[in-house]
């Protein structure tokens, strides 16, 4: 198969198209600009929609629109264009709607700065917008997982009726690395047989997220209830690197991971069992990571471009049974591997 | 015997929610009496509003979606986009239209986007409870007017028709008001029209519907008829706006 | 096998592209490859770089501390990362706009007048694929056959005309390898 060299934001444009993504509804925000500029050049030459919106907010609705009429649809953008697309998340997990939404993170809060971060990690994670809900969260760490995730994001949105949500950041977007698109066996996705399309044929359809009494929305909570709980049995994806004898982790997720493997090399090397944990998907957590090295672990280090939000799903999967250290650049700043590395000491000589 | 009068297809047999004397009821019918003499109920999807008017997918016998407040339009894009062959309409009140979704109706107007937009104004909030609506009349009083509408303190009325109008995405924008038998059948005829132009490719048509509240208005139903065609008129004038026939390309 | 380049210099001087030629070629000899380009506040003051790692196995951070290669096309370049490269490392100078020269006895220090010899060729904005020939020629990480093929896959096709001069370029950069002053630990 024909490897390409790409650009994290072209490489996921690329694969939506290829994952059968029927429109795009967006509004121009940096770091995340390539990808809405490949589909604007790619989508009407393929048959498909691009429309760039008047707002995020809209731009959200549109998504909404489209997906309850059956299309595979997604949207793209920034920390502060995701805060202002919230209250359409929430429409869309209310009325289970499946879609992709992409958050290519960037320094916040307010305004923030264009670098890289991974601030937005409360937000992807407890939901963001109001009421009880939860999106499904991707995090890559490489070009090529970018890719691959685009269509499992397409196809869990639609088998689980849920938005699902991508977390990159500026050097995941920016960076280049060899592609490959895999013709990946498609699954068996349930008939939209819900979908507002005109009722030919069929009796009324309704896309709504109101149940103004309140028996009927609890009952409605609690099927989501049981759908969230299917998806963190079901969904939870991670990695761990070096793991078999390691017995000091660290804990990374996307480009802060591939930082954080380059320290537990330097750690290896200084003779220290030094292991990643590297969670794929941020919700559902992977807790099971955890349980499986919990045996040899005697302490985990969270390591984030953050003040620390990663770091409360870390302590929940401890839960108290080894020690939980943090070390975070926020603010769109990058650490060094070998910052990371002296961090791991740092954990070491504290746990002895 | 002969049937002279009968419930459109596309409306549900079932009792609304709506007050004594609402317009709601009467925009409803009216819509779904185009959307049957059109024939157009297997292949129409319409769009609930934040609103009194947002259980219309329970009164209506056709798809829905309803969308979040002020949102219909893009909500009505997405759904068009995706389904071009269809008929799209949103069904908004002022609150959702004129205020929160100022963004979202005039983007769709440029775009001329191929919806239908049914927009009801009684320059009131309905279903908060009676608060200033960006139609609110200037000395009209409301919960959040009490001294009435001073535009010293809480500005003028937006006119949606004058606004859009003067937009050269629009195909179709219309006023009428629905305050009496000759009005009402005014009404139709617009509404007709504007879901002509969308049939035919036309773009974006909007029909604005002075419509009562009475409840609201503390006023009888006849009372909240005569208000609209004594005072309201005179700020929202109605008729045709714009027009336009070409087709979109 | 793990190679790290930093390529720095003005915006302009085809850094960016240098570098992705560069990953572009050790992808086609099926290596791992990662390329990204400035970041953090280096962005800012008009200067550009690039990072290429290129390496026989799973590549971990692309972000680069101390690299083996420092392709430096002007003076800010240089005196930014010249104090990062590795010991026993390289750096390939662009003379023609740097008059000065870094302070490391530690380091192979390879100068080469790209931009003068691009102008020799006729285009100045060749100077870019001269320094990428003297970094090839040099480290060997890539034959030269398989650049000459990426350097022809990133010419869009209405400017494939320029590909012979950028061809001429590249050959030029590695044939100096031949009489070039190397400084330091050679």
């Amino acid at each position: 198969m024909e490897k390409l060299l790409m650009k994290g934001n072209e490489a996921l444009a690329e694969a939506a198209i290829r994952a059968g993504c029927q429109c795009f509804f967006g509004y121009p925000i940096t770091p995340q600009s390539e990808l809405p500029a490949y589909l604007a050049r790619e989508m009407p030459k393929r048959g498909r929609v691009f429309l760039q919106a008047e707002s995020e907010i809209a731009a959200i609705n549109m998504v909404y629109g489209a997906a309850g009429a059956g299309a595979r649809v997604m949207t793209s953008s920034s920390g502060p264009g995701i805060s202002l697309k919230q209250e359409g998340i929430s429409y869309l997990c209310g009325a289970e709607l499946p879609c992709l939404i992409v958050n290519i993170v960037r320094g916040g809060p307010g305004l923030g700065d264009i670098q890289p971060a991974q601030s937005d990690y409360f937000q992807a994670t407890r939901g963001g917008g109001h009421g009880d809900y939860r999106t499904i969260v991707f995090a890559p760490s490489s070009v090529q997982e970018l890719v691959d995730l685009v269509y499992d994001a397409f196809d869990l949105a639609d088998i689980y009726r849920n938005p699902v949500m991508i977390l990159g950041d500026g050097i995941l977007g920016q960076m280049m690395e060899p592609v490959v698109f895999r013709e990946k066996p498609r699954r068996q996705l349930p008939p939209k047989t819900w979908a507002t399309t005109g009722k030919k044929g069929r009796g009324q359809n309704i896309i709504t997220s109101l149940y103004l009494d309140p028996v009927k929305l609890e009952q409605h909570n609690w099927k989501l209830d049981k759908k969230y709980r299917e998806i963190m049995a079901r969904e939870c994806r991670w990695e761990v690197i070096n793991g078999d004898d390691a017995e000091y982790f660290v804990v990374a997720y996307g480009i802060c991971a591939r930082i954080a493997f380059s320290a537990i090399e330097m750690a290896r090397s200084a003779g220290v069992k030094a292991g990643l944990i590297r969670p794929v998907t941020l919700w559902p957590y992977p807790q099971k990571a955890f349980d499986d090295v919990m045996n040899r672990a005697k302490a985990f280090l969270t390591v984030e471009l953050s003040l620390g939000q990663m770091i409360d799903d870390v302590k929940l999967s401890v839960n108290g049974r080894a020690p939980v250290y943090f070390y975070g650049r926020p603010g769109g700043m990058v650490p060094t591997a070998e910052d990371i590395f002296n961090e791991i000491l740092k954990m070491k000589g504290a746990s002895v | 015997m002969k049937v002279v009068f009968e419930r459109p297809r596309s409306l549900q047999l079932t009792r609304t929610h709506y007050c004594p004397g609402c317009g709601h009821g009467i925009v409803h019918r009216l819509v779904a009496e185009i959307i049957d003499e059109f024939n157009i109920q297997e292949k129409t999807i319409g769009i609930a509003p934040v609103g009194c008017s947002v259980l219309a997918y329970n009164y209506f016998d056709i798809d829905m979606q309803q969308a979040a407040h002020g949102r219909a339009p893009a909500v009505a894009t997405g759904i068009k986009r995706v389904l071009p062959d269809r008929v799209v309409f949103a069904y908004q009140g002022d609150g959702d239209l004129a205020s929160i979704g100022t963004a979202e109706i005039i983007h769709a107007a440029g775009r001329s986007e191929n919806i239908t937009v049914i927009f009801i104004n009684n320059a009131i909030y309905g279903m908060t409870g009676g608060q200033m609506a960006p139609t609110t009349l200037v000395g009209q009083k409301t919960e959040t007017t009490p001294y009435g509408r001073d535009p010293k303190m809480a500005g003028y009325p937006i006119k949606i028709c004058e606004i859009l109008s003067v937009m050269d995405g629009p195909a179709f924008i219309a006023r009428v008001a629905i305050s009496d038998v000759k009005n009402i059948l005014k009404a139709k005829s617009m509404i007709k029209k504007a879901f002509q132009m969308q049939i035919e490719n036309r773009g974006f048509s909007l029909v604005e519907i002075l419509s009562p509240c009475p409840t609201n208005w503390g006023m009888t139903p006849g009372d909240a008829m005569r208000w609209i065609n004594d005072e309201m008129t005179k700020v929202f004038p109605p008729g045709i706006y714009k027009e336009s026939w070409e087709v979109l390309a | 096998m793990k190679l790290e380049t930093i390529m720095a210099g003005f915006g302009g001087q085809g850094i960016m592209l240098m570098g992705e030629i560069l990953a572009h070629s050790a992808m086609m000899e099926n290596k791992e490859v990662s390329w990204i380009p400035s970041y953090g506040p280096e962005m800012r003051g008009g200067t550009a770089n690039c990072m290429v790692v290129i390496s026989d196995r799973r590549i971990a951070s692309p972000i680069i501390s101390h690299p083996d290669v420092l392709v430096a096309m002007n003076k800010p370049s240089m005196e930014k990362f010249s104090p990062l490269v590795k010991p026993g490392g390289l750096i390939i100078l662009n003379i023609s706009m740097i008059d000065d020269r870094p302070a490391r006895g530690d380091v192979d220090i390879l100068e080469v007048d790209a931009g003068k010899i691009a102008d020799a060729l006729g285009n100045s904005k060749v100077a870019n694929m001269v320094v990428l020939g003297a970094l090839v020629g040099k480290t060997g990480i890539v034959d030269k056959k398989t650049v000459l093929n990426s350097i022809d896959c990133f010419l869009p096709s209405h400017r494939k005309s320029m590909y012979e001069i950028n061809e001429k370029a590249f050959i030029k950069g590695l044939e100096l390898m031949a009489g070039v002053t190397l400084k330091g630990v050679g």
